[in-house]
């Protein structure tokens, strides 16, 4: 039933993408909805995970002689893994409950019914901006998420284990290529897709007053972190495939 | 003259449970209908089948002379925006102004200066009895008689050729009904002269129907002008006119 909800919202948004009218100006609200205001969670977890990851690597990898990989390790891992999943887990589980609320709340109200009233393609209004602004900022926070996480790694090898700033930063020069990023960039626009869905499915199909908004908007929570991990498996197998 | 709205044999059900079972109306320029019912014969699912809120599971459904039953939501939009549809909780968007909320299909369909927006939403503000002073209100501070007469503007702004009334008196003292039931009668004198309204209100479809039709179990058990309507033999229909129907 939720796969079906999903699957139809996703085709209606794919066939209203192209119809006029373009709301950009609520695009451009969304962007400031879902990025501005999720900075700070993105960017703290990301420097804190690879802050953690550098530490755990560093005393670990030094029984073996490796130490001067941590670098490549943990900036290998925050582009290709921590920084897009935990970027969409925290800012998704935060941005989809949002949708969800408001939607819901619209459709419990009848809101949603008075937009189609007045002729008003509630799918091109109130998921399409959300859906192109979440394609847009995930993939921008997630450059940033890697960013702060590569900086906190470095910062703490430097701090903690007192490594040479300037040979660590050209090791890690040396074995991570470009896909590496690229790839946790891709799956951050995915992320960012799902994850919007999710919110404008569960919120579309919210019944049984508050608490049946109370309710859609835990789903959402559990359901956005299950597909982001599930999806991240998936979309690791493919790009492995394409690129390796 | 085809009519502006028609419902032919028209069944509607929720998860095996029937709610219309063949409901046949036409509609035609100039006639305000009033369908009558007790709560939960049906009324409400009628009204939203007329707009295409919802599809029927059999029958055919025309809005000006186009079968909508089957239509993709995106081809239903033009349509639905030669309607009014006025919500029973009056749906206001609750982000937005009074003034938002009146120049929001302005603002979607046509491209008018701020002026000419202005102007009009004033205008139809009026024109259900309420002042600039409410423009910059927010829904949450409005009485339920202010809401729906805000809910009334915004679908008139639109300069709509039907109109549709869901429930219009429910929830208001019998001041507001009765200012409301006088104000749908006077909308019919050169803003919108064709209307749909479902109501339990017997006071409101004595002042505003030019035809009435009771709807008990999901089917009409009469219709007619209003003192055919009061004259039925139907035994059901006296005693839903009573106040002694039991539908549940």
């Amino acid at each position: 039933m939720w796969y079906g909800d999903l699957g139809l919202l996703t085709a209606k948004v794919a066939r209203n993408l192209a119809l006029p009218p373009a709301y950009w100006r609520l695009v451009v609200r969304e962007m400031e909805v879902m990025g501005v205001r999720s900075l700070g969670v993105a960017l703290t977890a990301a420097a804190f995970t690879g802050m953690v990851f550098a530490l755990q690597s560093a005393i670990n990898m030094a029984r073996f002689g490796a130490e001067n990989y941590v670098g490549p390790l943990v900036t290998m891992a925050i582009f290709r893994e921590l920084g897009p999943v935990l970027t969409a887990i925290l800012v998704g589980g935060k941005v989809a409950s949002g949708i969800t609320a408001e939607l819901g709340s619209m459709k419990v109200t009848e809101q949603i019914d008075a937009l189609r009233t007045l002729g008003v393609n509630y799918i091109k209004r109130l998921v399409v901006p959300r859906l192109l602004a979440a394609v847009i900022v995930f993939p921008l926070l997630t450059v940033l998420a890697d960013v702060f996480g590569v900086l906190g790694g470095m910062l703490t090898m430097f701090l903690e284990r007192g490594t040479d700033l300037y040979a660590y930063w050209n090791v890690t020069a040396y074995w991570v290529v470009p896909r590496d990023f690229l790839t946790g960039i891709a799956k951050s626009v995915c992320f960012g897709a799902i994850v919007t869905l999710i919110g404008c499915a569960n919120g579309l199909r919210t019944e049984g007053g508050t608490e049946g908004l109370g309710r859609a908007t835990t789903a959402t929570v559990v359901q956005v972190a299950m597909a982001v991990i599930v999806s991240d498996f998936f979309l690791t197998k493919l790009f492995l495939m394409i690129f390796w | 003259m085809t009519p502006l709205v028609e419902l032919v044999d028209v069944y509607k059900s929720f998860e095996g449970v029937p709610v219309l079972q063949g409901v046949t109306l036409a509609l035609p320029k100039g006639e305000t209908h009033v369908v009558m019912g007790g709560s939960g014969s049906g009324k409400t699912v009628m009204l939203r089948l007329t707009a295409g809120l919802i599809r029927p599971d059999s029958g055919e459904i025309r809005l000006f002379g186009t079968n909508i039953e089957r239509m993709a939501e995106e081809l239903l939009l033009p349509l639905r925006r030669r309607l009014g549809y006025v919500f029973q909780g009056a749906a206001l968007f609750d982000s937005l102004s009074v003034y938002e909320n009146v120049a929001y299909p302005l603002r979607e369909h046509r491209k008018l200066p701020e002026a000419e927006i202005r102007r009009r939403v004033v205008h139809y503000l009026s024109l259900v009895g309420l002042g600039e002073e409410v423009l910059p209100m927010l829904p949450a501070d409005l009485s339920g008689g202010m809401r729906k007469r805000v809910g009334i503007a915004r679908a008139l702004v639109g300069e709509p050729e039907v109109l549709l009334f869901d429930e219009p008196t429910a929830g208001l003292d019998p001041t507001n009904a009765k200012l409301v039931a006088e104000l749908i009668a006077e909308l019919r004198t050169g803003v919108c002269d064709t209307a749909l309204v479902v109501t339990h209100d017997l006071e409101l479809a004595k002042t505003i129907a030019d035809r009435v039709s009771i709807l008990i179990r999901g089917r009409f058990a009469v219709s007619g002008p209003l003192a055919a309507v009061l004259d039925s033999a139907s035994a059901e229909v006296q005693a839903f006119l009573a106040g002694e129907l039991r539908t549940s």
